[in-house]
């Protein structure tokens, strides 16, 4: 934490301090943590004078927002309308049961996080399943397991896998 | 190649690059288009890149190629797309062998005119350089140099703009009640957090071409006079935000975004927001409740956000496709973009059509057009030689509208009526094998987790609605529970906060109107049409197909399958428990849902 602190103060300043970038400010910080510490959470509130209540309430409303560690891997399932019609759903019923974990939960192993979201605007290539940034297209249960059993439990974090697919 | 390093300063500037662009560039005869959206992407597309720029470097020197990048089609199910010019020769689903192929036969040796999508394909989001020359900015240019901002606010009159995110607002009414506004701090805001499942076509217009929405928000800011712009955008949309950013950027560093822009009076920047995951944000007062740094929950709008938005400063509020209308519009005239489409709604719409259609993507069709041409002559009508049953529209506050609806015209007020609405423009496709009581099921599961839960009747209601509808599509039903359905209807229509509630009952109120014998047969029979509610069909083996080999009998867990070698094997329905699996096993379809 007390090397945190002087992260916290940069992300702070790189919004002017204004608390209307809150959000913002709290992605820069997840995106450094990979999530929301409680203690982080403390010391931005008090820099930038808003309450505890209120950092609280932000994150937990917006449901990108994670108050606990993640896994070493990111594995996005869309249940947007048409993933959904086309059997996302016993898609995420199969890797919960396989993996013991619940939608926007992590493993036990911390092999990877599980996030269940409503629409990557991928609908084309439904159902999609993104890991590590990465889409694959037209998957089933048997194949969504195989990927995830592929999964290798990397000590780095999943934030540059991302980016490269981004560019 | 000119770089993208020249300042404006004039409005004539950018007129004066194009020229020097087209005099300078010594223009490569043969382009080679590849689209890198998310869809083609995610199929290797940038592999491709890389071969056509290896082939490109290794060919001849009289021909020269050049490779470019660009943003998303709409074609994404085709994917990967490779566009060579000129002719247009368009290719879909390439992979890498093909490359040696494509680059012999036709770098050596697709109808409605596109009006938002005019950009998409045609040139690499991420060069503002290629936007400027094929006619970008000229729109903002002429603003600047002839035009008063009412006047700008009158050729959009003229157009007859409505807000493309869903309500059908007319555009230039908000604008000048925005300038109209007291106060002199004023706010533009363009609603990128595009959260309709089922909708990507404001991803596809900031991935593809940012700088129309730059141009219309700069346009927009300009009427209404304003200093500072924000565009709002999904979380989930990485590629969109890195390209706004970069389009950004590159702006700024032309003098076409901050200060004295085209060495006028007139200044404004923009800045970025990520959203946080929440679908209510798409609200315009949620979405500025968000902006300010709060939790997104909307608020009663007996004041208009034009007059009191962000930060209690008038604030406009546009979607990112009416955002890349403007600069047409200023660029070609109103009474052009008037003439196309229906007499109350002009201009043309971007659909993702979606679902249980041949051909699947983003087409932008004139208003007006019937729902069943897109089906069918664009779609190219259902997959798999099944049935249509019903098309989906507006997102999870739509409605599902039937077969014998499809003749109706597309726009505003044809599809209220129908019970839907034009939404941001999802259209989602169902066949004869989807359950319309778990479709309004998923929509209405879809809006009670994303319901904010700031006023009651959205709250509980919608919980309510969605234990009673996962009741019946489990077969336990009652049969005054319908009148339940629309009494909470009619409820949360008239009570709710925001549109979110208001509008979430026309998932079950349009599947109730126009499937009504479907929840009857859930009830009373306790059986489901479409066989897709487990426990409510039964699976039986058709003696004929069943060639006795033995497949379904061993994968069933519950031994309720018996028969031997060439007898047809039977189903004992008392020990069955419907999991299915013989069903899914059976490689000659034997075993059938009844």
């Amino acid at each position: 934490m007390p090397q945190d602190k002087e992260l916290i103060e940069q992300i702070i300043k790189r919004y002017d301090e204004d608390t209307g970038m809150l959000i913002p400010m709290m992605q820069d910080l997840q995106s450094e943590c990979g999530y929301l510490p409680v203690e982080h959470l403390r010391y931005m509130g008090g820099l930038l004078k808003v309450p505890m209540s209120r950092m609280f309430a932000v994150a937990t409303f917006y449901s990108s927002f994670r108050l606990a560690p993640k896994g070493a891997h990111e594995v996005t399932l869309c249940m947007g309308t048409v993933c959904y019609l086309k059997g996302a759903p016993g898609i995420s019923e199969a890797i919960c049961q396989e993996f013991h974990v619940e939608p926007g939960g992590t493993t036990r192993d911390r092999l990877f996080s599980f996030n269940a979201v409503n629409c990557v605007g991928a609908c084309a290539l439904a159902p999609v399943m993104i890991v590590d940034g990465k889409y694959y297209d037209g998957v089933n249960p048997k194949s969504a397991l195989e990927i995830l059993h592929g999964l290798q439990p990397t000590e780095d974090s999943t934030e540059t896998d991302t980016k490269e697919a981004v560019k | 190649m000119i770089r993208a390093s020249t300042k404006f300063i004039s409005a004539n500037d950018i007129e004066r690059f194009v020229q020097e662009f087209h005099d300078r560039a010594d223009s490569a005869s043969k382009v080679v288009r590849i689209c890198i959206g998310t869809g083609c992407a995610a199929k290797g597309s940038r592999r491709l890149y890389e071969l056509f720029c290896e082939a490109a470097k290794r060919s001849d020197q009289d021909i020269r190629v050049e490779a470019k990048c660009v943003g998303c089609h709409g074609f994404c199910e085709r994917g990967p797309i490779v566009v060579v010019e000129p002719g247009e020769v368009f290719y879909q689903q390439v992979e890498e062998p093909d490359v040696a192929e494509i680059f012999r036969e036709t770098v050596l040796g697709g109808r409605v005119e596109r009006i938002v999508l005019i950009g998409n394909g045609r040139f690499d989001p991420t060069q503002i350089s290629d936007y400027i020359v094929e006619g970008g900015y000229s729109a903002l240019a002429k603003v600047i140099s002839s035009m008063t901002p009412e006047e700008v606010i009158s050729e959009v009159e003229i157009a007859g703009l409505r807000g493309r995110g869903g309500g059908g607002f007319p555009t230039a009414r908000k604008w000048r009640s925005c300038r109209e506004a007291k106060g002199s701090l004023k706010y533009v805001i363009c609603n990128g957090d595009e959260g309709d499942p089922g909708a990507f076509m404001d991803r596809s217009i900031m991935e593809g071409n940012p700088h129309s929405v730059i141009e219309g928000m700069l346009i927009g800011a300009y009427a209404i006079g304003s200093e500072q712009g924000y565009i709002y955008v999904r979380n989930e949309y990485p590629m969109a935000v890195e390209h706004l950013k970069t389009a950004i950027s590159q702006a700024r560093d032309m003098g076409l975004l901050g200060k004295n822009i085209l060495g006028s009076s007139f200044s404004f920047d923009i800045r970025i927001n990520r959203g946080g995951g929440a679908f209510v944000c798409g609200e315009s007062t949620a979405l500025m409740a968000s902006l300010e740094g709060r939790t997104g929950e909307p608020r009663a709008k007996y004041v208009h956000t034009v007059e009191s938005g962000l930060r209690g400063k008038p604030t406009n509020l546009n979607n990112v496709e009416t955002w890349a209308n403007i600069p047409q519009i200023i660029k070609r005239g109103g009474e052009w973009f008037a003439g196309i489409g229906t007499e109350k709604s002009k201009g043309t719409k971007v659909f993702s059509l979606v679902g249980n259609v041949v051909n699947t993507g983003l087409v932008e069709v004139p208003m007006g057009i019937t729902l069943r041409r897109i089906i069918d002559e664009i779609g190219g009508g259902i997959r798999d030689g099944k049935r249509f049953k019903a098309v989906q529209t507006g997102g999870p506050s739509g409605g599902c509208i039937p077969a014998e609806h499809l003749d109706a015209r597309v726009d505003f007020d044809e599809l209220t009526k129908l019970g839907s609405m034009m939404g941001s423009g999802g259209m989602i496709v169902m066949d004869e094998n989807t359950c319309m009581v778990k479709v309004a099921k998923y929509f209405t599961d879809f809006l009670h987790k994303e319901s904010c839960g700031k006023c009651t009747p959205c709250r509980e209601g919608l919980s309510q609605m969605l234990h009673i509808l996962d009741r019946i599509t489990k077969g336990e039903g009652e049969v005054d529970e319908m009148e339940k359905l629309e009494r909470l209807a009619e409820l949360l229509e008239g009570t709710a906060l925001c549109a979110l509630g208001k509008t979430a009952a026309n998932p079950v109120l349009s599947t109730l109107r126009f499937f009504r014998e479907e929840y009857e047969a859930h009830i009373l029979d306790r059986h489901c049409p479409a066989k897709e509610c487990r426990g409510l069909f039964r699976y039986q083996i058709d003696p004929e197909a069943c060639k006795a080999c033995g497949i379904c009998l061993k994968n069933c867990t519950v031994n309720a399958i018996t028969g031997e070698k060439k007898v047809p094997h039977v189903i004992n329905q008392e020990k069955c428990t419907l999991c299915g699996a013989c069903w899914e096993k059976c490689p000659f379809t034997a075993v059938k849902k009844v």
